[in-house]
């Protein structure tokens, strides 16, 4: 039944074209000598070094660095209990209300997220900074962390951790050396899930920062707005390039491991 | 019930209250008060120190003036309309072109598949502000669409295309279509083949075939995905901001202006209200098609 037929093969090349060839002019032009953005003027690296002398994008880009670390980390913590409290927190008052705020910021519009907390720093007296955007970013990204863990929670064999209670774990051992190491890979997608939605994000920190704690997207927002330029082209091209490199490999490791598990279940029938 | 269960649910639970639920009140409170010159800008503030009687005060001076006046303004009841229209444009083309995507990924040689899907998430985890940014290179007039056009000899002289609408419908499309292929081709990929070859074997031509069963059966897919780029198209801010021109009138731009420029807090306010409202029909009906598809999983 699976074949290439002229049909989809011309749907999947148009497709991929659509969304590669914007990305891909991105990468060549940041590489061209001249600063017009249209005229080709020959091979050069200069907009890199331009890249790494600007201050500004080098301050940027550090808090963006730290504020991603952190709320990420945050998130994951809460997003992690916060699937565990869902799927196995059995009856407990205000539950509804509970998945509700799980599940309504992941379609919330960013513009109304960003102005609610704005509006919250404010009237809390909380000066805008740093401080501000990570508690932000991690309220938002927790929730997709305590989505990515809740589904796999749910779909792993529950009787292994009825047995290790059985065989006198606390509860919250049990969670350490039964459920947790099941549950990491979940966990640690939803960590890269926070820190890409931190590292990306425009519009919340657009609103809850301060003038001290630009982040990386703002000054590009700021820059691009007066049109395209090289030193933009060089950044774009290294963030594509890093998360190329990292998607790439994250889908290698859990191929091969993948693989691994297959090649011991043979094993494990063989021997039996 | 013991202390640690206790504590397990109240810290995420009193995180979300105190930083999710608690700001939209705020937001619901300050759409109902009224501009001031003070810091911070708005009129009546709640004064803590005064108890109950400070409530009741600040309950007697909130009205509903700010949602009058956005009914009364042009600008505010056009922006919404214009949003829904382009929102719902865009997800029609993106299901144009998301479709045939996802089969063609679908009905590829398995070994395919895993490349093929990551291709497809590849942009996914790509910076969305670069993703725009590619394309203003591309739309602008000395871009290289506009030179590739003339060329070709197709124009002679180039095309407006940047800080249009259109810009703003080949943005959402291209930014929101991997939103538009994955749930697509995941009930695609569990469609049973055999139906189709049944189907044949009992004398349907095969686009009778592709309109009686494969539509039917990965209907729920393309109702996720019609979702999953209409609800966050609707609040857009990069998109209009970066390559939308003066006309383009969507929303997300006008509250972020309304907040920014105006410095006009509570009718930004009533703007989120109003738009939140706007958005719970289409949120409520995403999430029933989840249960159900959820529920035929089972």
């Amino acid at each position: 039944m699976r074949r290439l037929t002229w049909f989809n093969a011309t749907s999947l090349t148009l497709g991929f074209a659509f969304l590669y060839i914007p990305m891909i002019i991105v990468i060549i032009y940041s590489f061209n000598e001249s600063r017009l953005v249209t005229v080709w003027g020959g091979f050069s690296t200069k907009w890199y070094g331009e890249l790494f002398q600007n201050e500004a994008f080098l301050d940027a880009a550090l808090v963006t660095f730290q504020v991603g670390l952190i709320s990420s980390l945050i998130a994951t913590i809460l997003g992690t209990m916060g699937a565990y409290v869902l799927v196995r927190g059995g009856r407990f008052f205000g539950r509804t209300l509970f998945s509700g705020m799980i599940y309504a910021p992941l379609v919330m519009p960013e513009v109304i997220t960003g102005l609610s907390l704005l509006l919250l720093f404010i009237s809390i007296g909380l000066d805008r900074g740093m401080t501000t955007i990570v508690l932000a970013h991690a309220t938002f990204s927790m929730c997709y962390v305590s989505v990515v863990v809740s589904s796999r929670l749910v779909s792993f064999d529950r009787s292994v951790e009825e047995a290790a209670l059985d065989l006198g774990c606390t509860p919250f051992d049990a969670f350490r050396s039964v459920t947790l190491p099941i549950i990491a890979p979940a966990v640690i997608s939803g960590w890269l899930l926070a820190l890409t939605l931190s590292l990306d994000d425009l519009v919340i920190a657009s609103f809850v920062a301060g003038p001290s704690s630009t982040t990386l997207p703002i000054k590009v927002f700021s820059s691009v707005r007066l049109g395209v330029s090289p030193e933009i082209n060089a950044l774009s091209t290294i963030l594509i390039g890093i998360v190329t490199i990292g998607t790439v490999a994250a889908s290698l490791t859990t191929k091969r491991a993948a693989l691994r598990r297959k090649r011991e279940q043979q094993m494990a029938e063989q021997a039996s | 019930m013991n202390w640690r269960r206790i504590a397990l649910i109240s810290v995420p639970f009193l995180w979300l209250l105190g930083l999710f639920l608690v700001p939209f009140f705020i937001v619901l409170k300050i759409s109902l008060s009224d501009i001031a010159l003070a810091i911070p800008p708005y009129t009546p503030t709640l004064e803590l120190s005064e108890g109950w009687s400070g409530l009741r005060d600040l309950v007697a001076q909130l009205d509903f003036e700010n949602f009058a006046f956005l009914a009364d303004d042009d600008l505010y009841w056009k922006s919404y309309l214009s949003s829904v229209q382009i929102a719902f444009v865009s997800t029609f083309m993106c299901l144009l072109i998301g479709f045939p995507i996802a089969y063609g990924m679908a009905n590829a040689p398995t070994e395919w598949q895993p490349t093929l899907m990551l291709l497809v998430i590849l942009p996914f985890w790509t910076s969305f502000l670069i993703r725009v940014y590619s394309l203003i290179g591309l739309l602008s007039q000395e871009g290289m669409i506009n030179q590739f056009l003339m060329w070709i000899g197709l124009i002679n002289e180039p095309l407006m295309i940047l800080n249009t609408n259109w810009a703003v419908y080949i943005g959402i499309v291209y930014t929101y279509c991997p939103f538009m292929i994955l749930p697509i081709y995941a009930t695609l990929i569990k469609l049973d083949g055999s139906l189709l070859e049944a189907a044949e074997d009992l004398g349907c031509s095969r686009t009778e075939a592709f309109w009686r069963i494969t539509i039917p059966l990965s209907k729920a897919g393309i109702i996720a995905g019609c979702f999953l780029v209409f609800i966050p198209a609707l609040g857009e801010f990069v998109i209009p901001s970066l390559l939308g021109g003066s006309g383009t009138l969507m929303i997300g731009k006008v509250l972020f202006e309304e907040f920014f420029a105006n410095r006009d807090w509570p009718v930004a306010s009533a703007v989120a209200v109003i738009l939140l409202l706007i958005l719970i029909i289409p949120i409520v009906m995403y999430q029933r098609n989840e249960q159900k598809m959820m529920e035929a999983d089972t």
